[in-house]
C-alpha cells in the first residue's frame, strides 16, 4: 500500500502542453504512472503524448475519471488552476509551481477549506509511491519500493535522503514533498499522520527547515500519537535571522522557528534527530533494528 | 523586497491612510528646500530629519533628529546624509545614508495628549490568513513588548473573503482605549491599512508608531513595508522602488544571473542545486569545522554559464579559502555538470582555493571521472560524508 498516489490513481496534468508539463508528463508515463490526460484551456479536443487534452478539469473528471492532478501552470495562473481542480472534484492536487504570490495562496487556502480535496505543495517536487506512481518531478530511478515514508519541505534534499535509504537497502512506501512556501496545502503533521496510519510504512523520515511552526506541531503530534520510529533533520542551522534562504517560507522570524529550537522540541518528543544530513539513512536503519 | 519609509508612505496615502507629511531629499540644500515647501503645505515650523535606510532602530542610532530652524535642517541633513548609520539591525559596519525624509512635526500641543500605538499586518502561517497585530505600547521594540507584557498585544484575524469587517475595526479602536473623533478616525485607519497591505501584495506592513495627535487625528508616522517578491510582476510601480544601494553588490550580481544568493561572513563558499540542500550544505560546512561564506542555490539549470557566474561571485569574497559544489543530479546529469565545472574553471583561469565537487545522482560516476581526470585543483566526492570529510581535511 501507499498514501496519496498509487497505480490506481487516474492522473491528469494541468499545464499539460507547456514545456514543463510535457517533459515531466513523459517522465511520469515512462515511470509507469497511470496518466489519463491533461488540461490546457483552449486546446481541448486535441491529443498530446497520445492522451486526450481537455479545456477544463471538470471535463477530465467526467470523461477519464481523473482523481489526481499535478499542476505545472505558471505562477500567475497557478492559484486559479488549484481552485479549478478543487471545484471539479479532484481528490489530490499536487502543485509543483514555484513562485505563486502569497496573497493568491491565502485565497486558495480559504477556497479549498471544507472541500473534499487534499492539496500538496505548491513549490514542491511532488509525491512518489515507488513502483506504483510518480506524480512530480523527482528522478524515479533513485527510489526503490519499500516501507519507509519520507516527508520533506525541500526537493533535492529529499532526493539525498531517498538515495541514502536506497543504498542502505531501505525502500520507500511514499515520499511526500510538501513544499517550501509559507502557505502549503498539506502540513508536516498531516503528511506524517498519513504515513503513521499507513500499515505498509514502518518508519518515517521528516525533513524540515527554518521558518514557521510546522515541524514543532508535527513533533508534538508524534509524541502523543506516534507508533513508528521517526528520523528528523532541520536544514538551516547556520542560516542568519531575517534572510530568506531560497524558499519563500525559509526565513527565521523569531526564536521558535530556528533550526536549533525545532530540533530541541523534536528530540524532546522522541524523534531521532540528526545533525548532519549525511547520516539520515544510517540513522533510520539503526532506529529500525 | 524592502522599501524605504518615504516610499511606504506613498503607498499608504494611495489607500487613504493618513501619514505624517514629508518630502525626501538627497543633499542639505534640497533638505532646506523640502522643509520650506513642507511649511507651506502643513504650516509646520519644526521639522524631523529622518535617515532613509532599510533597517529599524534609526532613532537610537542617531538617524532621526528634530530641527527647530532651517539652519538646523541644513546642519542635520549634512550630518546624516553620508553617515554610516549603525542600528541593531544593520550589523557593526552600519549602512550608508543616501537620503533623508524631512517630515512635519506632529507632536504639536492641543486639547489632548498625543498617544502612540503599534500596528502591523502580516501573515499567520499557521492558519494561512492575515492578521492585524496591535498594541497600546507604541514606539517601542515590539519583540520586547511580546516578551515582557504579552497581554498588551492583540490580534485580529481577517477573513480573506470579506476583508476587515466594521466590527473588527471598532474592536481594535475600543481595545486601544479610543473614543469620540479619534475612535472614528481609527475605524477608518484600520481598513485603510489592511487594504494597502492586500493591494500592494505586502508580506509585512508595520507602523510603529501609529500616532493619535493632540487634535485626535490618527496617522502613521513610520512605515516598514516588505513586498512579496513573487507578486512584483503585477506592481511595476512598486518594483521601481527597489534601491540597489541597499543591497550587497554580490547579491545584485547574482540576481542578474538568476542565482539565489545570500552573502554570509564565513570562509567556505558553496554552490548547490535546491534551497533545502543548500541550507543543509551550509550546515555540513559548519559541522566539518568551516563557516559558510554564502548561500547559493543554482536551481534546476546547473550548466557551465551558471557555474562560472556562481564561482566568480564566490571568489570575489577574499575570506573564502575553499569552495564546496554540491549537486544532486536528478533531471540534471552529473557528467554535464562536471563538464560545466571544468569549462568554467578553465575560463576563469587562476583559482587559488581548493574546490570540492560532490556530484550524486544521474551519471555520478561519469561526473567524478571527468573531475578526477581534469588535472585541475579540484577534489571529487560522491557521498555527502566524503564531501564533509574533504571540507574537514582542507579547512577544519
Amino acid at each position: 500500500m501507499s498514501v496519496l498516489v498509487s497505480d490506481k490513481s487516474n492522473v491528469i496534468v494541468q499545464g499539460f502542453t507547456g514545456s514543463e508539463g510535457t517533459f515531466h508528463a513523459s517522465q511520469m508515463i515512462e515511470y509507469g504512472t497511470n496518466v489519463v490526460g491533461g488540461v490546457t484551456p483552449g486546446k481541448g479536443g486535441s491529443t498530446h503524448l497520445n492522451l486526450p487534452v481537455f479545456n477544463t478539469v471538470k471535463e477530465a473528471v467526467e470523461k477519464v475519471k481523473a482523481d489526481v492532478s499535478v499542476i505545472f501552470v505558471p505562477p500567475a495562473f497557478a492559484a486559479d488552476a488549484i481552485m479549478e481542480a478543487a471545484d471539479a472534484g479532484i481528490k489530490v492536487a499536487i502543485a509543483i509551481t514555484e513562485g505563486i504570490p502569497t496573497a493568491d495562496m491565502v485565497k486558495v487556502k480559504n477556497f479549498i477549506t471544507g472541500k473534499d480535496i487534499r492539496l500538496v505543495g505548491p513549490n514542491c517536487p511532488g509525491v512518489i509511491s515507488p513502483g506504483l506512481a510518480k506524480v512530480g518531478i523527482m528522478p524515479g530511478f533513485i527510489h526503490s519500493k519499500g516501507k519507509i515514508g519520507v516527508v520533506s519541505r525541500s526537493g533535492t534534499l529529499t532526493y539525498e535522503a531517498v538515495d541514502q535509504l536506497t543504498k542502505e537497502g531501505l525502500g520507500q512506501s511514499t515520499c511526500i514533498g510538501i513544499g517550501g512556501d509559507p502557505i502549503i496545502g498539506t502540513t508536516t503533521k498531516e503528511a506524517v499522520k498519513l504515513l503513521m496510519d499507513d500499515p505498509d510504512t514502518d518508519g518515517i523520515i521528516m525533513i524540515g527547515e527554518i521558518g514557521g511552526g510546522m515541524e514543532t506541531e508535527a513533533a508534538r503530534w508524534i509524541k502523543e500519537n506516534g507508533t513508528k520510529p521517526v528520523v528528523g533533520f532541520i536544514a538551516g542551522q547556520t542560516a542568519p535571522k531575517g534572510r530568506r534562504m531560497g524558499h519563500a517560507g525559509a526565513i527565521i522570524g523569531g526564536t521558535d522557528d530556528t533550526a536549533a529550537a525545532k530540533m530541541k522540541v523534536m528530540k524532546e518528543c522522541g524523534i531521532h534527530v540528526v545533525e548532519s544530513p549525511a547520516t539520515l539513512g544510517v540513522t533510520m536503519k539503526n532506529a529500525l533494528s | 523586497m524592502n522599501i524605504h519609509e518615504y516610499q511606504g508612505q506613498e503607498i499608504l496615502k494611495k489607500y487613504g491612510v493618513r501619514v505624517s507629511e514629508g518630502i525626501v531629499a538627497d543633499n542639505p540644500d534640497a533638505a532646506v528646500d523640502a522643509a520650506k515647501r513642507l511649511t507651506q503645505q502643513t504650516g509646520t515650523d519644526i521639522w524631523v530629519v529622518k535617515a532613509q535606510i532599510h533597517a529599524g532602530g534609526r532613532g537610537k542610532g542617531g538617524g532621526v533628529k528634530v530641527a527647530k530652524s532651517l539652519d538646523e535642517v541644513k546642519e542635520l541633513a549634512k550630518q546624516i546624509i553620508g553617515m554610516q548609520l549603525v542600528t541593531h539591525q544593520t550589523g557593526p559596519e552600519g549602512k550608508l545614508v543616501n537620503k533623508v525624509l524631512i517630515a512635519q512635526n506632529v507632536f504639536y500641543p492641543g486639547d489632548s495628549e498625543p498617544e502612540e500605538y503599534y500596528m502591523s499586518v502580516l501573515l499567520n502561517r499557521d492558519t494561512g490568513r492575515n492578521i492585524i497585530m496591535y498594541s497600546t505600547e507604541g514606539g517601542m521594540d515590539i519583540e520586547k513588548v511580546a516578551e515582557e507584557t504579552p497581554h498588551l498585544i492583540y490580534k485580529e484575524e481577517i477573513d480573506p473573503a470579506t476583508g476587515v469587517l466594521p466590527f473588527q475595526a471598532r474592536r481594535i479602536a475600543f481595545n486601544l482605549g479610543l473614543s469620540g473623533k479619534a475612535f472614528k478616525e481609527m475605524s477608518k485607519f484600520v481598513p485603510g491599512l489592511y487594504n494597502a497591505y492586500v493591494g500592494s501584495d505586502a508580506s509585512l506592513m508595520e507602523i510603529n508608531p501609529v500616532l493619535k495627535t493632540s487634535d485626535d487625528l490618527i496617522m502613521a508616522i513610520d512605515a516598514k513595508i516588505d513586498i512579496d517578491d513573487n507578486a512584483l510582476y503585477r506592481h511595476s510601480d512598486i518594483a521601481e522602488m527597489r534601491d540597489l544601494s541597499e543591497e550587497d553588490p554580490s547579491e545584485i550580481e547574482a540576481s542578474k544571473h538568476n542565482l539565489n544568493f545570500v552573502k554570509l561572513d564565513g570562509n567556505v563558499g558553496c554552490m548547490v542545486n535546491g534551497a533545502g540542500l543548500a541550507m543543509a550544505t551550509m550546515d555540513i560546512i559548519k559541522l566539518s569545522g568551516g563557516d559558510p561564506a554564502n548561500f547559493l542555490d543554482v536551481g534546476g539549470g546547473a550548466n557551465a554559464q551558471t557555474v562560472e557566474a556562481g564561482l566568480k561571485i564566490i571568489l570575489s569574497d577574499p575570506n573564502v579559502n575553499a569552495i564546496l559544489i554540491n549537486i544532486f543530479g536528478g533531471i540534471v546529469r552529473c557528467d554535464r555538470v562536471a563538464n560545466g565545472v571544468v569549462e568554467a574553471y578553465k575560463k576563469i583561469g587562476e583559482i587559488n582555493v581548493p574546490i570540492i565537487v560532490r556530484l550524486q545522482g544521474t551519471n555520478a560516476e561519469g561526473g567524478k571521472k571527468i573531475i578526477d581526470e581534469s588535472g585541475l585543483k579540484v577534489f571529487s566526492a560522491i557521498t555527502l560524508k566524503e564531501a564533509s570529510d574533504l571540507v574537514q581535511e582542507l579547512v577544519g
